[in-house]
């Protein structure tokens, strides 16, 4: 291990440590805290670890987008919905609504969690060759490396996200929209088979 | 030296376990949630980490598209969770069990 540290920059080792910490404080209050606004702002400190790590691996690009798109959209409307469905109460979680579910979830993830750290041990994988849809240069070239791959070889992925994100517009109106009248028909029926 | 490819792998198999822990034990729907993108975010970091490690661009250009599809399911999801809470007035799993018999 301290061979390890000797040969890591002193300013990467720093900026991995703060990024990995934002990350797991972050991920462990989500699990804790009993109010689900304060889990959303968990969540954004999660998110601004992972950016961080972005940062430390080179991928700017990915890092501003990731505060943009999941700290800035994403949990603002995880925040709107709990605000708007007014579920901001505390929740009790001293409560175990299966007898033996979080004992028999932490023994799942912790098996789930070796399998994977032992893989990566005893593994060899065999990735091919070192370049299969471009080369990756860090810094002010990962922009255009990024571009230039999203923009050729992933051109028909690009376009169907397209239409994915219609759709999905589409179906966020369609399932959050109020006094469908075929919506009092179902709820009729429903009372009248229960 | 920069930092070694496993330590970031160590940190999304840890980001990930959590993730996985909270879907399975909270109750309410929008923590669940939380907890997915948490799972979401986890291999993202693996993947760049990846990308970074064999000097290939295609893992930053899949995590693109995770975020694309990210935010797509989060439309999509937070609008069922919407329309479940007008129909039940409310936004714990275990109390939405009409169909479970």
């Amino acid at each position: 291990m301290t061979s390890l540290l000797a040969t890591v920059a002193i300013p990467d080792l720093l900026v991995f440590l703060l990024g990995a910490l934002l990350c797991l404080v972050g991920a462990v209050s989500i699990l804790t805290v009993k109010n689900p606004v304060h889990a959303a702002l968990s969540l954004v400190m999660t998110l601004f670890g992972i950016a961080v790590l972005f940062i430390e691996l080179q991928a700017d690009f990915l890092a501003a987008v990731q505060i943009i798109v999941y700290a800035g959209a994403i949990v603002v409307l995880f925040l709107f919905v709990i605000m708007f469905l007014g579920v901001d109460r505390k929740e009790d979680l001293a409560v175990e609504p299966i007898v033996g579910q979080r004992p028999m979830a932490a023994v799942l993830i912790t098996a789930l969690m070796a399998s994977i750290v032992a893989l990566g041990l005893i593994g060899h994988f065999d990735v091919g060759p070192a370049t299969q849809t471009g080369m990756l240069h860090g810094g002010a070239g990962n922009v255009a490396d990024l571009g230039r791959s999203v923009f050729t070889t992933y051109l028909f992925a690009f376009e169907a996200t397209a239409g994915l994100l219609v759709i999905a517009v589409v179906g966020a109106v369609v399932l959050a929209r109020r006094n469908n009248p075929d919506d009092h028909v179902a709820e009729s029926q429903v009372e009248e088979l229960a | 030296m920069s930092i070694p490819l496993s330590w970031f792998i160590i940190l999304a198999t840890l980001l990930f376990g959590i993730g996985a822990f909270g879907v399975l034990v909270r109750r309410n729907v929008l923590v669940m949630f939380m907890c997915v993108e948490l799972m979401l975010n986890a291999a993202n970091l693996a993947l760049v980490a990846f990308a970074r490690s064999l000097n290939d661009v295609g893992g930053e250009t899949t995590v693109f598209f995770v975020l694309v599809v990210a935010a797509a399911e989060v439309v999509v999801g937070l609008g069922i969770v919407v329309a479940i809470f007008r129909r039940r007035h409310s936004a714990v799993a275990d109390e939405l069990s009409e169909m479970g018999g």
